[in-house]
This record gives structure tokens, C-alpha cells and sequence, in this order.
């Protein structure tokens, strides 16, 4: 019998041509992990919500095991002592078991928790990095609205999951959300009994939300988030303009396997962070709010960061009511203004911003290029005032909170946001367009006259200037002839590898510093000699 | 002055008519006489039932009271005015608030007050407890009022349970689920519960201090706010945290801040290593 020897080396190969052989994936498969992309930390913004996404679903089936959907009402009887003996409904009891009894519960409640936030907060990161880089113009108008959505989807996601453990704190945002239904003219009463099976808040409420939160909203999400990737594949990634780059190719590195492992890596910091803060940060107590019960009330009563400025909107909303005296009389309610249309309005100008920028520049042209935000100050002013607009809301929301804890009247902080909200977009406007011009009005100096180099030369008059490094030949009148290419300017000698270059690292070098290069007139600096040190004889001896 | 003549006389015959004998003078004097009597007479039942507006000026104060008042006159006549009765846009009349509402007050700091302005802050008292004792005994016995009960540890028998879904259906409107205190109207606030001790949780309670609502005794029974007291004083300060870190406890806003300043600053960084390494 001979003996087949067994070549370790060798296996994976086979085992990949066996593969090849029946299912023929080789040739796809090389596009794929050959595929190039262009390297940028404002790249990665995107990816802190993909994997936060990731860490939502595993916590988040963690969570379902233990939780039970149900408004029964049931006498609390765990090991959290001040509320034993209390009545509260399935849901809630089953959120305190959760968080005291379930070995790991509460950790894996908080990771859910702040993944959920931590998913909001980069979503906004990346839609202001893909808007201030002008990432959405065409082709990618479609990812852009897919995008959105995604915010819009998640803020449901939030909204439903937040209401789920049924208690104080959640119930009394439910109840708001009951009260915005209801002030939507003609259908509103028909929308809320529908959704909360009758008056609020009814006995299904928290099984609907249940099934919304678990299966249908995260369905939609996956889908979304699934094209959302497949067309940065098809599409290919924006890149930065700079040397070799152009709109017809893409610079980078291949998917496999440094990119990959790159993002592997990215995607356990993530991890670790969401962990982290789950571990060392309470996040909603529940066990403080109680059961809901529809006199319960606590001050500070908040929704979660992204639906905060829909509060604050609220708040600074004057109370204006229109009757319509038609039949027995309609009421439009002022809260429908705010917390209606407004959403509605933000929904439609951020989705359709691309084509409303596309139509003002007559701009229709297909870009693979980014767009340093300095280069379009009046798109980068838009945003700025958006942001502006955004936070004025979102501090209003908080601003009893605000008011309390820096002592300042409630009255005086609902004031300051009406007046802000009016006054701050616009000088946002205008104070970021002007540091738009003022950036680039530098760019066409330097590339002009040269780099400052910090040598002042005294003329025969005694004048004194400092003499610029030109960055080429200059014509008669001093200036330079290189064009703006819409990348970064070198403003500082060791740019132009005039001295050493800058020591790459944060904080400490990430590499071995380079010795300075040294010009052909001056021989190298000698180290001085060490010094022996100067002793007497008797001391010497110790 | 009547004659053996008179005695012998009835009683109805004296006063229908006088014998005629009698001397002018001697008339003249019996009537001075009657006349003394008769206003004497109606003088003193005046006196007996009239409410005595004299008597309040000079009341008899039992000695604690009475160095309590020395202690008002130094400190808290200025805004609350002679005798308490308020002074017009300074301070209100404290004749009825009750030795609880005065040893809220002094104990915690807030009486005597720095200056007008829309609530009066805790802050390190300046009376001893025996100081404060002796004005609320002043106060009490000025006017009356509510009082507490005694001995310093009034959550005797609290049921944290109850006390919990009490303090969650009357208290956490205003001062929050983590009694950390919240904002009202104008500047006005609910205060932190944290630093304050089981005699000023229940004196508050009794007195109705500054914005709060009164909750007497029929509306909270006493074992009621031992409830909400044993609840305020061994759940919500002496609550663990489980979950770690609490962040102040003021909710969802100091957990956006938490997201931004510690999650997304964290991850930046990370992905400025990350695409720095390539």
C-alpha cells in the first residue's frame, strides 16, 4: 500500500481550484478583491455606521431572547427592591430582568443602546462629509437619497426601539408621538387609533413596535444599506484630487487584502469602542424612570439626541392656533408646524439638494472628483447654516436642562433659540463664506509669489521683506505659473523637501524621522564632542 | 348711705320712687354714685370681652421663642419686618408659616437670603441647629403653622416601593426622575435633592417652600412621606449605578454629548491612524 504523501502547503490551492471548478467564482471574485479604493480617513466616516449596524443586530438578537413584547400587566417581583411589588406591564418587567437578572444583560442593553446613538452620530459625520466634498453630485444623486433615508429610517429604528421597555421616560415620548399624529389635519384622530389600536396607548402599542423594530424597519434597513454599498462598488468611490488622479481612474489601494484588513481591524475598534462605552457609561436607566403610567412625568424628559431638535422645535414654536370655523369647526394645532411639516421640509430639501444644486451650477456633467469645501463657498455656507439651524434645535430641545444646570431662565433660553434660529443660519452663511474666500484667496497667493520662508532679507533702503520660495519659474512681474488643481497648496518648506520632511504621527512619530537633507555649500554639522564631567579627584572615588 | 327708713322699705318701693324726705344734696350725691358704678361697671365688661388689642404686643413668649426673636431682630427683620408681618416688595409676612417652613429655610441655607432674586439658593447656613431651633419656635409661636415631627430620622418604616411610585407620581414632575432637580418658569428651579436631609424633605413637603406645591398631611399622610423620603434618601443616593459612569443623570442629553464627544472623537482619530498607515 503506498503511501499518498500529505503536502500542507498545497491545500488551500486545491481546495480553491475544487471550489473553482464547481462553482467558477474565480473570475468575479478577482474583480472584486482587486477593486481599488482611494484611501482617506473622511472615507471611513461611512463604515462607523456600517459596523455600529453590525454590533446593533448581534446585541439586538442578544436583547429579543430575553425580552417579552406584552402591555399584560404583571406585579415586578425581581431583585431590583425599590420597585418590587409595583404593577407594570410585561415589557417593562421584562427590561429590569434584563438589566439585573440576565447575566451580561445590561452591558449588552447599553452596547445596544449607545451602538444605536453612535450609528445616528456617523451617519451625520459621513452626510456632512459627502456633502461638504460635493460626494453626491452625479452620478451619485441615488446614493445620496438612500443616504437620507437611511437618517429617516434610523431616526424610526431609534424612536421604536427607545419605547420598547415601556417605561416613564419612553411612555412620555410615545405619548408625544401620539399627540404629533394627532395634530395632522383630517387624518390625524384615523392615524392614531389605528396605530395605537384606540386611545392612546391602548394594549398593542408595544407588540407593534416590536415587530417594526425587530423585523420590518432593520429589513429596510439592510436592504437600503445593501444598495447603498453596491453602488459605491458600481459607481466606484470619490477620490481627492492630487497627482496621477484624474476623473477616469481611481488611486488607491486593492480591496484584498490590505483594505480589507484594514477594515477588519476598523471594524474591531468599533466594536471595542461601542463595548467601552457600554461597559463604563450608564446609558437610559430605566429602573430610575419606573413603569409608565400616564401620570408619570419626570423633568429632563428627553428623546435621544437625533430627535432632539424635533423637540426643540416644539419648544420654540409660539402657540399658534388656526380654527377653521367649517362644519363643526377645525383645529390645525401649533404643534403640527413643527414637528410635521418641518420634518417634512428638512426630508425634501435634503433628498433633493443634488438636483437643485445640478440645476442652479447648470452643472451636469458626471464627477469623480472631490471638491475641497473652500472651492464652493456658497455650498459650504449652505451647510454651515444647516448645521447651525440643526443645533439651535438640537440645544433647544435640551435647553431646560440647560437652563437648569447654568442657571438661566427657561424663559430667556426659549427666547435665545427663537431669535438664534432666525439669526444664526445666516451669519453662519456668511462668516463661513467669507473664511471660503479668505482660504482660497491664500492658495492663488502662495501659488503666486511662493512659500513663506522665514528668512527676512534687509534691503539697501533698510526695507525689510521676507523672501518667498517660488514654486516655479516666474515670469517678469514675480509670478508663478502653476494653475490651482483643487488640492492642497504646500504653505511650509519641509513640504517642498526643503528641509526634512514633516515627522508623520500624532501625538509621537509613526516612523523613523528622516535626517535633513543637506545643501551642497555647507558640510555636514559635526555633533560636538561629549563633554566629560568635571569632577574632583575625592568625589570620584563615590 | 341709706337710711334704717329705706331698709325697712322693699327693694321695688326703693326703686319706684324715693321718699320724699331725703335732702337735695344727699340726691345729688346717690346719683354721682350710681353713675360712677354704672360706668364702672360697663367698663369692665369691656374689658373682659374685647378682644385685647394691647395684649398681642407684649405675648407671653417662652424662652426659646424669646431668643429666637432676638435673633429675627438682628437677622431677618430687614425683609420680614417687625413682628414678621412682611415688609411691602421685600419679604412676605411669616405669621402662620409654621416652625417647618422656617426650619426649611434656615437649615438649608436659604434664609437669611443674599439678595432679591427669582429663588433663594441652598448654600451653608448661618444659624446653629439650636439658633434655628429657637426662630422656629419664634415663628410657631407667633402665628402658628405647620410642624414637624421630631427626632432627625423621620424615614422610620418608609417602603422604598411605595415611596418610589409616590415620589414618581408627585415629585418628578419638577425634580426630576433622578431628583437632581429641573427648571421652571423664569429662573425659578426645583432644587437638587441630594444634599438635603430627611427634616427638610419633610418640612418642604409640609411647608410648600418657594414654586412647590403644599402636600399636607391630607394629601400626603405622614407614612406617605416616609415613603418618598426613605425612597428619595437610600434609593436615589445611594443607587449604584450599575450601568457605570451616570452621567449626571439628566438623561438622553448628556448621552448625545457622550456620543460625540467620547464615540465619534474616539473613531476619528482611529480612522486618522488607519488611513495614515497606508
Amino acid at each position: 500500500m503506498k503511501r499518498r504523501k500529505f503536502d500542507l502547503a498545497a491545500t488551500p490551492g486545491k481546495a480553491a481550484v475544487g471550489i473553482d471548478d464547481r462553482f467558477k467564482v474565480a473570475t468575479p471574485l478577482r474583480g472584486l478583491l482587486n477593486k481599488v479604493f482611494p484611501d482617506h480617513w473622511s472615507f471611513l466616516l461611512g463604515e462607523i455606521a456600517l459596523f455600529s449596524f453590525i454590533v446593533l443586530l448581534l446585541t439586538g438578537t442578544f436583547l429579543t431572547f430575553f425580552f417579552e413584547p406584552s402591555m399584560t400587566e404583571v406585579v415586578y417581583n425581581g431583585s431590583y427592591a425599590p420597585l418590587r411589588g409595583t404593577p407594570m406591564s410585561a415589557a417593562y418587567a421584562s427590561s429590569l430582568d434584563l438589566s439585573f437578572e440576565v447575566r451580561g444583560g445590561l452591558v449588552m442593553r447599553q452596547m445596544h443602546h449607545w451602538a444605536a446613538l453612535l450609528f445616528m452620530a456617523a451617519i451625520v459625520v459621513h452626510m456632512l462629509r459627502i456633502f461638504f466634498t460635493g460626494a453626491f453630485r452625479k452620478p451619485r444623486e441615488a446614493n445620496w437619497i438612500i443616504g437620507s433615508l437611511l437618517f429617516w429610517i434610523g431616526f424610526l429604528a431609534g424612536f421604536t426601539g427607545y419605547s420598547l421597555p415601556d417605561d416613564g421616560l419612553s411612555g412620555t415620548g410615545l405619548r408625544i408621538a401620539s399627540g404629533i399624529m394627532l395634530s395632522i389635519p383630517v387624518i390625524g384622530s384615523w392615524l392614531t387609533s389605528s396605530i395605537f389600536g384606540g386611545e392612546f396607548p391602548g394594549t398593542i402599542i408595544i407588540s407593534r413596535f416590536f415587530i417594526a423594530h425587530v423585523l420590518l424597519i432593520p429589513a429596510l434597513l439592510l436592504a437600503l444599506i445593501t444598495v447603498h454599498l453596491g453602488l459605491v462598488f458600481t459607481q466606484k468611490h470619490t477620490q481627492w484630487p492630487g497627482p496621477g488622479r484624474t476623473n477616469g481612474n481611481v488611486v488607491g489601494e486593492r480591496f484584498f487584502p490590505r483594505y480589507a484588513l484594514k477594515q477588519g481591524g476598523f471594524f474591531m475598534i468599533v466594536f471595542g469602542v461601542i463595548a467601552l462605552m457600554g461597559g463604563l457609561f450608564q446609558i437610559n436607566p430605566i429602573w430610575l424612570f419606573g413603569p409608565y403610567e400616564a401620570w408619570v412625568v419626570s423633568a429632563a424628559s428627553q428623546p435621544d439626541w437625533y430627535v432632539m431638535f424635533l423637540d426643540g422645535s416644539t419648544r420654540l414654536m409660539p402657540a399658534w392656533q388656526i380654527d377653521i370655523p367649517l362644519g363643526d369647526g377645525y383645529v390645525i394645532p401649533p404643534l403640527f408646524w413643527p414637528t410635521v411639516v418641518l420634518p417634512g421640509i428638512l426630508v425634501g430639501l435634503s433628498t433633493l439638494y443634488p438636483f437643485v444644486e445640478a440645476r442652479h451650477l447648470k452643472d451636469y456633467r458626471t464627477h469623480h472628483l472631490l471638491q475641497r469645501p473652500r472651492d464652493v463657498p456658497a455650498r459650504t455656507a449652505v451647510g454651515a447654516m444647516a448645521v447651525a439651524f440643526y443645533l439651535v434645535l438640537t440645544l433647544s430641545g435640551a435647553n431646560d436642562v440647560i437652563a437648569d444646570k447654568f442657571q438661566i431662565s427657561l424663559n430667556a433660553m426659549t427666547w435665545a433659540g427663537r431669535v438664534g434660529l432666525l439669526i444664526l443660519p445666516p451669519l453662519a452663511y456668511f462668516v463661513t463664506y467669507r473664511i471660503c474666500l479668505g482660504l482660497q484667496q491664500h492658495d492663488r497667493e502662495v501659488l503666486a509669489h511662493g512659500v513663506e520662508t522665514g528668512i527676512i532679507r534687509r534691503l539697501p533702503d533698510g526695507k525689510f521683506v521676507e523672501v518667498h520660495q517660488p514654486l516655479s519659474a516666474q515670469d517678469h512681474d514675480g509670478h508663478g505659473a502653476l494653475e490651482y488643481t483643487g488640492w492642497v497648496v504646500p504653505k511650509k518648506m519641509n513640504r517642498l523637501g526643503a528641509l526634512g520632511p514633516a515627522i508623520r504621527g500624532f501625538f509621537y512619530p509613526i516612523e523613523k524621522p528622516v535626517d535633513a537633507p543637506v545643501s551642497p555649500g555647507h558640510p555636514p554639522v559635526e555633533p560636538r564632542p561629549e563633554r566629560a564631567e568635571i569632577s574632583s579627584g575625592s568625589e570620584s572615588r563615590h | 348711705m341709706t337710711s334704717d327708713n329705706d331698709r325697712r322699705r322693699g327693694l321695688l318701693a326703693r326703686l319706684r320712687g324715693r321718699p320724699a324726705a331725703r335732702s337735695r344734696g344727699r340726691r345729688r350725691l346717690g346719683a354721682a354714685v350710681r353713675l360712677l358704678a354704672a360706668l364702672t361697671l360697663a367698663g369692665g365688661a369691656y374689658t373682659v370681652f374685647a378682644p385685647g388689642a394691647q395684649a398681642q404686643d407684649a405675648p407671653p413668649l417662652s424662652s426659646a421663642a424669646a431668643e429666637g426673636k432676638a435673633l429675627f431682630d438682628v437677622s431677618c427683620v430687614t425683609c420680614h419686618g417687625r413682628n414678621a408681618q412682611g415688609v411691602e416688595g421685600r419679604g412676605p409676612s411669616l405669621i402662620g408659616v409654621g416652625a417647618a417652613s422656617v426650619e426649611f429655610q434656615v437649615s438649608s441655607g436659604r434664609m437669611p437670603a443674599t439678595r432679591q432674586e427669582a429663588q433663594a439658593h441652598r448654600k451653608p447656613p448661618l444659624f446653629t441647629d439650636e439658633q434655628t431651633r429657637q426662630l422656629a419656635q419664634y415663628i410657631q409661636e407667633l402665628g402658628g403653622g405647620p410642624e414637624l415631627p421630631q427626632g432627625t430620622n423621620l424615614r422610620e418604616g418608609g417602603d422604598i416601593a411605595t415611596g418610589g411610585e409616590l415620589f414618581r407620581i408627585n415629585c418628578s414632575q419638577c425634580h426630576a426622575f433622578g431628583a437632581g432637580g429641573g427648571a421652571l418658569s423664569s429662573g425659578k428651579f426645583a432644587p437638587s435633592l441630594r444634599p438635603a436631609s430627611d427634616r427638610q424633605i419633610y418640612a418642604a413637603m409640609l411647608s410648600g417652600p418657594q414654586n412647590m406645591p403644599v402636600f399636607g398631611d391630607n394629601q400626603l399622610r405622614p407614612d406617605q412621606k416616609a415613603d418618598i423620603i426613605a425612597y428619595i434618601q437610600e434609593t436615589l443616593k445611594h443607587d449604584q449605578d450599575p450601568g457605570g459612569f451616570n452621567l449626571g443623570r439628566y438623561g438622553p442629553s448628556t448621552e448625545g454629548l457622550a456620543i460625540f464627544l467620547v464615540g465619534i472623537v474616539a473613531l476619528v482619530f482611529a480612522t486618522l491612524w488607519i488611513a495614515g498607515k497606508s
